[in-house]
């Protein structure tokens, strides 16, 4: 190549390659769908006739010599791309062999050059199927509709198989997301600048969604799990579609069927687990509901047990690769989301405050963040987020803080948010009625010598929350971005500029509360460590489990304790 | 054995010779070709065999090493079965995750080995805290630092998972996205696979080594008398998915199983042993194995259906009630466990392996033996915790003592208030 006078490296033209291939790739995909508009790649046609040409005349290489490939090949040779593929291939494989000192593993470079021919042989088969004709420029022949999009394909785990992953280049892109915002706004803010816009839009629906959660708030504990429950939904939907996308799965048998059907066993299981606890004295009533609960664990299992049968039962040969991907999928989606948001309804049922401090910080750090990012952010934080910047998180971190601080002092006040919520059998509603603990009562504390400078005050009146406050606020601010790289990286990975198009400015449920899924689990992990013990009406309702006799030796045990601990008086009868 | 299979049906289908020629290159560069790695001993004494027969043999072999190997691990105890079944553990995970590596040429990833390996410690630290602190109580109340440790347990094993997911945050790296994505879900999707398993099963040898042999025992039963039923009587196809299996040796290595499983907790059922739940024992500091033998495993008179009446001759049986557990158990062994094994190759199909890995000469890796174990372990805890006992009372109390006094008053009037609504206790009764 040099001798043409490219003067470049053989990585940077084996880049150039792969984007120029994946983009052929996207393009006859969308090309070959019945009724799509036509896309361009740049040299598509001489890449196609590349790609043909080379899989003819490579004496080289040992592959196959099919016969086909010479008479179709159109005459006219290539002029951007003066190397055949093949040749590229072949010496990039060798100075591959040669540069690598730990080849260990079979699967390197060194047998991805017959390989490509083999891909490259299998589009030109496909192709040759297509139409028997001689090869034109195939943006002037129309293409038949295929039955199924994957009887073209002629083998879906081949194709994922022999790509090379190491480059992310081949994912096909997805189309723009289309301007979701509703036409009021758009009137609304016609005149104002496309920044400023931007802005505004996000600014109004961030202050709608607050208001969305405080009606919820007032509303209750009931509307509150049950908003849980359709965020985690929609989520699971959200990360399920994109695995849809990325690969090409939309009509595997059966699975979008299987995948809500796994959803709907492992939610039945959580729910089960958990509700049963709070809802102990409604389930007592009821004989059917007694049986459910008493064998919940192997009624849950079963349900698991025929999902993964029909699983197993619907795997469909050369697709074999695909549905397991999708599995695993559906799987890691179910472990992040179920899990965490029935977390976050336990700590629900904590008390209130355990659930609006925990998700307040978060949307605080996240938005001062961005504010002092704004204003004063110079210096990059980490690649993945460009736009996060060292003073927006430290900015955040002091005003998350402060926020939780403040926050915290204000609903301590109210028995609405402390109290854990119990579900009252005579009212058959929610009721958050109780002596708020000492966490809740307020004491004084003596302010350090250092803020006592500062402050000028010598004690000061605090809620015992308020330290646990601090806690969590940190949290918040230093782990919980982790959440939202990890999520930055994720939409990096799969080419997807936000995780759906469900809110104007902002992208889908899931952009909005990446950053949350950590702390539902921290907040959960921290009460259970350093609040309280374990659930007292789980407890009782394993002790009512329990055998007969096994009930009265335990009996015996606690009460013994009981009176040693001077908690009962020996002599009180009933 | 498989890329012949597959390239044969593919042949069938009327694929074109460039499209299996191109998988058998795949699939033939693809794994190493498996070496043949059994033992020159057995390669000099099975010299003169045929090589169809020579195969058979070795495979039988090695399964008597295996079976024996068992025994001999069942005689030396809980702890050494502990041991074992943390290496099998390991050694899974390690298979399945060389096999992701393998997939997605993804060996040189920065900084991942060492996180798929930190995760499997977080992991079963997280496990063995959460199980073993109940079982080892009271040594655990005595020693300080491992009484620190138990109290913050959950929050310090999040604690070190977080660490290792900050540390995958951290490493992301340009254009490497997708894979390290990839080999995340990978890793987390074994982990839930093999780790919970293990523990389940280790929460099934506690319950009794009983339950440890017996349900294991019914999936090997299972596999080789199928096989057998197969080799001799196998004639219609069972699944796509394996070609080799049968339905005559389906249904062959059921009833054989229930019947070897009927067998075999009678026989076990007689010595405490086995039926003892296993207890550690503070002064002596091992693990005893000494009780009462609980109902399940005292002989009862059975009235025989009328059906058997006649076949058998008998009136009444004396059987353990633990075998009629152990007809669920084998039930189960023979009609979903197969399901696991399904699984597990059509997991070998669409990665295009033969086997996961070359240990065992013959039969490949240590998953090939456990693929259809992992469902069985499961079922039985779940079987345990739903039909045989309830909570365990001692851990039950030792979680009443953490409470509030206030809580722990509460719960007693409760409990209180239900047993004399059972009338288990008088209403004036202070004892």
């Amino acid at each position: 190549m040099q001798v043409r006078g490219h003067n470049c490296d053989w990585t940077q033209v084996w880049c150039k390659m792969k984007s120029l291939r994946s983009e052929f790739y996207r393009a006859k995909d969308v090309n070959s769908c019945y009724g799509a508009s036509r896309t361009i790649a740049p040299f598509y046609d001489k890449l196609s006739i590349i790609l043909s040409k080379d899989a003819g005349d490579n004496p080289g290489m040992e592959t196959f010599s099919t016969g086909f490939g010479q008479e179709e090949v159109a005459a006219a040779p290539p002029e951007g791309e003066t190397m055949s593929m093949s040749q590229l291939y072949a010496d990039r494989s060798l100075m591959t062999m040669n540069g690598r000192k730990n080849c260990r593993s079979p699967y390197t470079y060194c047998h991805l050059a017959p390989l490509f021919h083999g891909v490259a042989q299998m589009i030109k088969q496909r192709r040759w199927r297509v139409r028997k004709k001689p090869i034109l420029p195939v943006h002037h022949l129309p293409l038949p509709r295929p039955k199924n999009m994957l009887d073209l394909e002629v083998d879906v785990d081949d194709r994922f198989g022999d790509l090379d992953l190491r480059n992310d280049s081949d994912i096909p892109e997805v189309p723009p997301s289309t301007d979701s915002t509703p036409e009021i706004l758009k009137r609304a803010l016609s005149g104002v600048s496309a920044r400023w816009k931007n802005w505004w839009i996000r600014g109004i629906l961030t202050l709608l969604m607050i208001l969305l959660f405080f009606l919820i708030i007032y509303l209750g504990s009931f509307m509150l799990m049950f908003l849980v429950l359709s965020i985690q939904v929609k989520c699971f939907h959200e990360i399920i579609t994109i695995g849809y996308r990325v690969y090409h799965s939309y009509d595997l048998p059966w699975f979008r069927t299987l995948s809500w059907y796994f959803l709907l066993c492992v939610n039945y299981f959580f729910y089960g687990e958990t509700v049963a606890d709070y809802f102990a004295t409604f389930v007592q009533r009821r004989e059917q509901l007694q049986f459910l609960i008493r064998y919940h664990r192997f009624i849950s299992f079963a349900l698991y047990l025929t999902g993964f049968c029909m699983f197993v039962l619907s795997l469909v040969k050369r697709q074999y690769r695909l549905q397991f991907y999708m599995f695993a999928w559906t799987h890691v989606t179910l472990l992040i989301t179920v899990t965490q948001s029935h977390l976050v309804i336990q700590n629900l049922f904590e008390g209130m405050i355990w659930f609006l401090v925990p998700i307040s910080s978060v949307i605080c750090n996240d938005i001062t963040a961005y504010i002092f990012g704004f204003f004063f952010g110079r210096t990059p934080l980490i690649k993945l987020s460009p736009k996060k910047t060292w003073e927006g998180f430290v900015g955040g971190f002091f005003s998350t803080v402060v926020f939780g601080f403040i926050f915290s002092y204000l609903l301590a006040q109210h028995e609405y948010f402390v109290c854990p919520v119990e579900y009252n059998s005579e009212t058959n509603r929610f009721v958050t009625e109780c002596e708020p603990s000492e966490l809740f009562q307020i004491q004084k504390y003596s302010v350090p010598p250092l803020l006592k400078t500062v402050l000028g005050w010598e004690t000061v009146n605090m809620y015992p929350f308020q330290m646990h406050s601090i806690a969590l606020s940190t949290f918040a601010s230093l782990i919980g971005p982790f959440g939202g790289f990890f999520a930055s990286g994720f939409k990096r990975a799969f080419k997807i500029k936000d995780f759906a198009d469900t809110i104007p400015g902002h992208g889908g449920i899931m952009d909005r509360f990446d950053c949350q899924y950590l702390m539902a689990t921290f907040v959960h992990v921290y009460i259970t460590s350093f609040i309280r013990g374990p659930n007292p009406s789980k407890l009782l309702k394993q002790l009512l489990v329990l055998q007969p006799e096994q009930q009265l030796s335990v009996y015996k045990t606690l009460k013994s304790h009981l009176v040693e601990k001077g908690i009962l008086q020996p002599s009180t009868k009933g | 054995m498989c890329e012949q299979e597959s390239e044969s049906e593919n042949k069938l289908d009327g694929e074109t010779a460039s499209d299996s020629e191109s998988k058998s290159e795949f699939g033939g560069s693809a794994p190493v070709p498996t070496s043949d790695d059994t033992p020159e001993v057995l390669n000099r004494a099975l010299s003169n065999l045929s090589s169809r027969w020579k195969n058979w043999w070795v495979r039988g072999i090695l399964t008597l090493a295996m079976i024996a190997f068992f025994f001999i691990i069942i005689y030396l105890g809980p702890m050494v079965l502990m041991m074992i079944v943390m290496c099998v553990q390991i050694k899974c995970f390690h298979e399945i995750i060389t096999i992701g590596y393998n997939v997605y040429h993804s060996y040189d990833l920065p900084w991942f080995r060492t996180l798929s390996w930190y995760f499997l410690l977080c992991v079963n630290y997280f496990f063995y805290g959460e199980t073993v602190t109940d079982y080892f109580f009271t040594l655990v109340q005595r020693e300080e630092p491992l009484r620190i440790l138990s109290k913050y347990h959950r929050f310090i094993s999040f604690a070190l998972y977080l660490t290792g997911f900050c540390m995958f945050v951290l490493s992301l790296v340009k254009k490497h996205y997708r894979l390290q994505f990839y080999m995340f879900g990978w890793t987390h999707v074994t982990l839930l696979i093999v780790v919970t398993q293990s523990h389940l099963i280790i929460h099934n040898l506690f319950e009794g080594m009983i339950w440890f042999i017996v349900p294991i025992s019914c999936v090997i039963c299972n596999d080789i008398m199928a096989y057998m039923f197969g080799f001799f009587f196998g004639r219609t196809p069972l699944i796509k998915l394996s070609p080799k299996k049968t339905w005559e040796g389906f249904i062959g290595g059921f009833f054989a199983t229930v019947l070897f499983g009927l067998l075999l907790s009678y026989v076990m059922s007689g010595y405490r042993c086995f039926t003892c739940p296993v207890e550690y024992n503070n002064d002596t500091n091992s693990f005893a194995v000494d009780c009462d033998p609980s109902e399940l495993f005292q002989l009862q008179e059975y009235n025989i259906p009328l059906v058997l009446q006649s076949v058998l001759g008998w009136k009444t049986v004396r059987m353990y009630p633990f075998q009629i557990h152990s007809i669920a158990l084998s039930t189960f062994a023979s009609l979903i466990g197969p399901f696991g094994g399904f699984f597990a190759s059509g997991f070998k199909r669409a990665f295009k392996i033969k086997d996961f890995a070359n240990t065992i000469p013959g039969h490949g890796g240590i998953m090939d033996r456990f693929d259809c174990q992992y469902l069985m372990a499961t079922f039985v805890n779940v079987y345990i915790a739903s039909f045989i006992r309830g909570p365990n009372p001692s851990r039950l109390i030792q979680q009443f003592l953490t409470l509030r006094p206030d809580q722990q008053l509460h719960i007693f009037n409760t409990l209180k208030a239900h047993l004399v609504d059972k009338g288990m206790l008088a209403n004036s009764e202070d004892m």
